[in-house]
């Protein structure tokens, strides 16, 4: 007597078997169990599922508008990288030392592929009929140690990550309309300031000087006695023409 | 009306067979989280190819004012971002659910391991979970660098170079996604552009195809 609707299916799939002699798993109709149409019972329940993971989403996407940084600068050579969290594994395995440099072909290609590869083959790697985990343990504990692996190099990535640089690395910058016949300016170009800080004030050796925030009196002290790598000493004018330098750098502001 | 509809189609199509192909056969108990709670690990699945679904119409929509040029690209994405209505969610859902997509497309492959689900004679559909698996992952690289911001322009850069030191077909690889043996820039944006939106998702249709047509051929694996 055929077994399920009247047919013989290899293992417990719905693919007819053709010869009877099953060394398979049994198929559903061996399990007495309260199993329902999926249209539209279960499909309702899908929806169900469903509505409640859309509502984290939204919550997800509302909370938190996702980055976008400044325009892409090809020149600047400072900006440490960042893949997306889901790659910083294997940034992480590239930074050690028999995985990167001469040895990049084994954290690039060699450690994947392997990884890769034997997730693709697991089926003809792992060929017995059981199926319960604790009676396949050499695939579960590779597995296991692969998942422990990706958690830790991870781990190690976010936390060696100078996250406050990264930020402020990839800011928008706006810029700010520079008025080069303004007397603060011609003060500004006079002085040694433009060598650091840029034609437009855009930094350069120096900090960017637009939105900086700070008052007039603030940035006369510092062209006086300097700040972090700025040495004193760097302005070498009158107080008037001060006046008008501060007041100048202290009015660019992006709108 | 609609049954009338369905009655004219169907007499000429014969389409209830097709019908019952998609939608007529039984749910087993162990995969019914109604019955067991613990049996929500089978709703991954599901839930990759709902985001799937969510980043294909969300991809749609960016796309109506994305501009894949190296001038315009982030001046566009920041506009969409900035002024045009809604276009923060539109983006914000497409970028959370490429997290979410990998997400969930991982938390399934860990099920499907762990339940030995993968073994004869399900051996096929396991292969081309993996390839669903890459295809994933390829959207995920292009799709970080279309904003042309900081973070994608240097993370492609480490990402290409990776690409390079494969022995002997390195170089070929490198210049076929770059465009170009030493630039990353203009035909770098447009082809991550059109990988993006036209290849993988291509690829990507296909093998989703195929992983459901042979999930429908064989079945939910059995209870362990």
């Amino acid at each position: 007597m055929h077994k399920g609707k009247g047919m013989k299916f290899v293992g417990d799939s719905r693919v007819q078997e053709k010869n009877n002699k099953s060394v398979y798993p049994p198929d559903y109709s061996e399990y007495p169990g309260k199993t329902e149409p999926f249209w539209p019972d279960f499909l309702l329940k899908e929806w169900m599922v469903g509505a409640v993971f859309l509502v984290g989403y939204l919550i997800l996407t509302v909370a938190h508008p996702s980055p976008l940084e400044g325009q892409a600068d090809p020149t600047n050579t400072g900006y440490i990288p960042m893949p997306d969290w889901y790659f910083l594994f294997l940034y992480q395995l590239l930074k050690y030392e028999y995985a990167s440099g001469p040895y990049n072909t084994i954290g690039a290609i060699v450690v994947p592929a392997i990884a890769i590869g034997a997730l693709m083959l697991a089926p003809f790697l792992d060929r017995g009929p059981e199926r319960k985990p604790l009676k396949r343990p050499l695939p579960v504990a590779f597995m296991l140690l692969a998942l422990a692996s990706m958690v830790y190099l991870t781990w190690e990535s976010v936390v060696n990550h100078d996250w406050a640089a990264a930020k402020k690395q990839g800011q928008i910058v706006k810029e700010v309309e520079i008025d080069q016949e303004d007397p603060g300016y011609k003060v500004y170009a006079k002085q040694s300031c433009i060598n650091c800080h840029g034609d437009k004030l855009q930094g350069g050796a120096g900090p960017n000087l637009t939105n900086t925030g700070l008052s007039p009196d603030e940035i006369a002290k510092i062209a006086h006695e300097g700040k972090g790598g700025m040495p004193p000493g760097q302005y070498k004018g009158s107080d008037e023409d001060l006046q008008k330098l501060a007041k100048f750098i202290s009015e660019l502001k992006a709108e | 009306m609609l049954n009338k509809i369905y009655d004219w189609v169907d007499e000429r199509l014969d389409i209830t067979p097709i019908w019952r192909d998609i939608a007529d056969h039984e749910v087993p108990e162990h995969v019914n989280p109604a019955h067991h709670f613990s049996a929500f690990v089978y709703c991954f699945g599901g839930l990759t190819f709902f985001v799937t679904v969510i980043q294909i119409l969300s991809g749609m929509f960016l796309t109506m004012y994305y501009v894949p040029d190296i001038e315009n690209a982030w001046k566009s994405v920041y506009y969409l971002q900035n002024e045009v209505a809604f276009g923060e969610i539109v983006r914000g859902m497409h970028h959370w659910g490429a997290s979410l997509v990998i997400v969930m497309m991982f938390l399934h492959t860990l099920r499907v391991f762990f339940t030995g689900s993968y073994k004869k004679p399900r051996e096929l559909n396991w292969i081309v979970g993996v390839l669903i698996f890459c295809v994933m992952l390829g959207l995920g690289f292009t799709g970080y660098l279309l904003p042309w911001d900081m973070k994608a322009l240097f993370a492609t850069k480490v990402g290409i170079q990776i690409a390079a030191s494969v022995p002997f077909i390195g170089e070929l690889i490198k210049i076929l996604l770059a465009g170009d043996a030493t630039i990353i820039g203009a035909q770098t944006l447009t082809r991550f552009f059109a990988i993006h939106v036209f290849f993988l998702p291509a690829g990507l249709l296909a093998l989703l195809a195929a992983h459901f047509i042979m999930i429908r051929r064989q079945g939910i694996s059995g209870p362990l």
